[in-house]
């Protein structure tokens, strides 16, 4: 009897030390590390947890932040706008705004263009075969890249890689496209071309110079493949109702916060390189005959003179001439002008 | 044999001859993981280097004062786990709170070899080891050769991020992109280290 009993005891030490010795430390390293999360507490504001799951978590960096922690950050501790983030849109903008307790300022909403109408399998001149590296950032590098006009795509595709959004296909002529619902304007790709070809534009102007070259005018037409280049005469500068358009460099410029979106300068370029999405289906400015009050103000807000009348006599917008720049609509004190 | 002689033989030995990844095959998981890109394999190289550091000198502690005392030997890979879990934990609660900026460089690869086998790989080996002249190792000695192989390792990650990243270049077939590829350039990299084998110093 004694010695069963003597066993188990010892049995009972063969077990229990271990088991003492390996609890104890277990229980000494957690109360260290209880002890230590008290004391070494970093407190972390609630609001950049709040905004990072705001916030879309693409990661794409249009912020200039690093990613969307970042980009909470500094919002709550540095004072950041709270519009930076181009994926998230104004519903980004909006919950953040309600989670930091100040009104909103939602940003414009913008699109990516590229200007450069060549770059397709058929539209580009070669200056010799590239088969090296598929990148356009490689293929630049070897005798200033291998299609013949130095400004223009080069067609490895590297602003498709950079699209995080899967905005960028290419069409069945080899072009880039971009998708402008599924543009975020987080500016990936304009950042990724090396050529510098791609621009963010504001979303509701659909007039785009589609061409980067500033060659001078006979080695511009002589390099394109598309036959579309810019070639630096400034019709469209001289044309341009509201002075929009600037040449600099052989190279015609659109300032988007002028331009009316009238599509005049697509018109008047001689070689084809303004793209005016809304061609064809710009709508005339209509004067209801009910409405007008013969104030004068239409008339002399048109930039091309297409609204003619005396004061106090109905005004009438002439069909041929009116651009659809809308301007009249926005300055009539009656709302008396209709788009049809 | 001089102390400097043998501190020299360590290192030489935990960097080439028996070195971590290739010819003992420890902490394979960091190795292709956190190879893709250079910088975050010097992030996890210098945070594997302080862990093994640390983590050999509080093993040894524990090895001497606790188990062998106790003759609780056969207990080691559990005490040694929870050590240098423990430890881990606590040492990143104080670089958050003293140290941000080593710790947003640092911070998210410790609790990643909280656990991870090239770490406890170095405290059980460090038990076993003999200098030289057939003693075991002593304190300076298990510190100084997990620093080593962490040095070791840290060799090995930016070897293998530096060929990872210039293969992302090249053009391959589909089904050999990615792990496949860093697989076979693992065991490539290994047979080359095969060569230190029988080195005698």
């Amino acid at each position: 009897m004694s010695i069963i009993l003597l066993q188990s005891v010892s049995t009972l030490g063969a077990i229990g030390i271990p088991v003492l010795i390996i609890g104890s430390l277990g229980l000494i390293f957690g109360l260290i590390l209880a002890v230590a999360s008290k004391l070494f507490e970093v407190q972390i504001d609630p609001r950049v947890e709040e905004i990072i799951s705001a916030l879309p978590g693409a990661n794409c960096g249009a912020c200039g932040k690093a990613g969307c922690a970042g980009y909470a950050e500094n919002i709550v501790n540095g004072g950041e706008e709270i519009n930076k983030c181009a994926p998230g849109g104004a519903a980004a903008v909006a919950a953040i705004a309600r989670i930091m307790g100040i009104s909103a300022k939602a940003m414009e909403q913008r699109v990516a263009v590229i200007h450069c109408s060549s770059g397709g399998y058929n539209n580009t001149r070669w200056k010799y075969q590239y088969e090296g590296i598929g990148s356009c950032k490689a293929a630049v590098n070897i005798a200033g890249g291998p299609n013949s006009c130095s400004w223009g795509c080069l067609g490895q595709n590297d602003c498709m890689a950079a699209c995080k959004f899967d905005a960028i296909s290419i069409n069945e002529l080899g072009m880039r496209v971009i998708d402008f619902t599924k543009c975020t304007a987080c500016g990936a790709c304009v950042n990724a071309c090396p050529r510098g070809l791609i621009q963010l534009v504001p979303y509701n102007r659909n007039v785009y110079i589609k061409c980067s070259s500033k060659d001078k005018t006979p080695d511009a037409k002589a390099v394109c493949g598309s036959t579309f280049p810019c070639v630096g005469c400034g019709l469209c500068a001289k044309k341009c109702p509201v002075d929009a358009i600037t040449i600099t460099d052989n190279l015609a410029r659109i300032d988007y916060t002028k331009c009316i979106n009238c599509g005049i300068c697509a018109t008047v370029c001689p070689t084809k390189a303004i793209l005016d999405l809304l061609v064809g289906i710009r709508k005339k400015a209509e004067i209801d005959p009910e409405g007008c009050i013969g104030c004068t103000i239409c008339a002399k807000a048109c930039p091309v003179q297409a609204i003619s009348g005396e004061v106090k006599q109905l005004h009438v917008v002439d069909k041929e001439k009116c651009v659809g720049c809308e301007i009249c609509v926005s300055k009539c004190p009656k709302k008396a002008i209709a788009m049809v | 044999m001089t102390y400097l002689g043998e501190i020299f033989v360590m290192a030489m030995t935990a960097i080439f001859i028996q070195n971590f990844i290739l010819s003992r095959f420890l902490g394979l998981c960091p190795y292709l993981g956190v190879s893709k890109k250079l910088d975050s394999a010097i992030g996890m190289g210098l945070a594997v280097i302080f862990v093994m550091t640390l983590a050999s000198a509080f093993c040894y502690l524990i090895d001497i004062f606790l188990l062998r005392r106790f003759g609780l030997e056969y207990l080691q890979t559990i005490a040694f786990i929870l050590t240098i879990a423990a430890l881990v934990q606590f040492v990143e609660m104080v670089i958050q709170k003293n140290a941000p900026a080593l710790y947003k460089s640092l911070g998210v690869f410790l609790p990643l070899i909280t656990t991870n086998c090239a770490v406890l790989g170095v405290a059980i080996l460090n038990t076993g080891m003999l200098r030289s002249d057939g003693t075991a190792y002593n304190f300076l000695d298990s510190v100084l050769n997990g620093f080593f192989s962490g040095v070791g390792f840290t060799l090995m990650l930016l070897a293998m991020a530096g060929i990872r990243m210039r293969l992302e270049m090249v053009e391959m077939p589909k089904s050999m992109k990615g792990m496949p590829i860093a697989l076979i350039l693992a065991g490539t990299m290994a047979l080359a280290f095969y060569g230190f084998m029988g080195f005698k110093i």
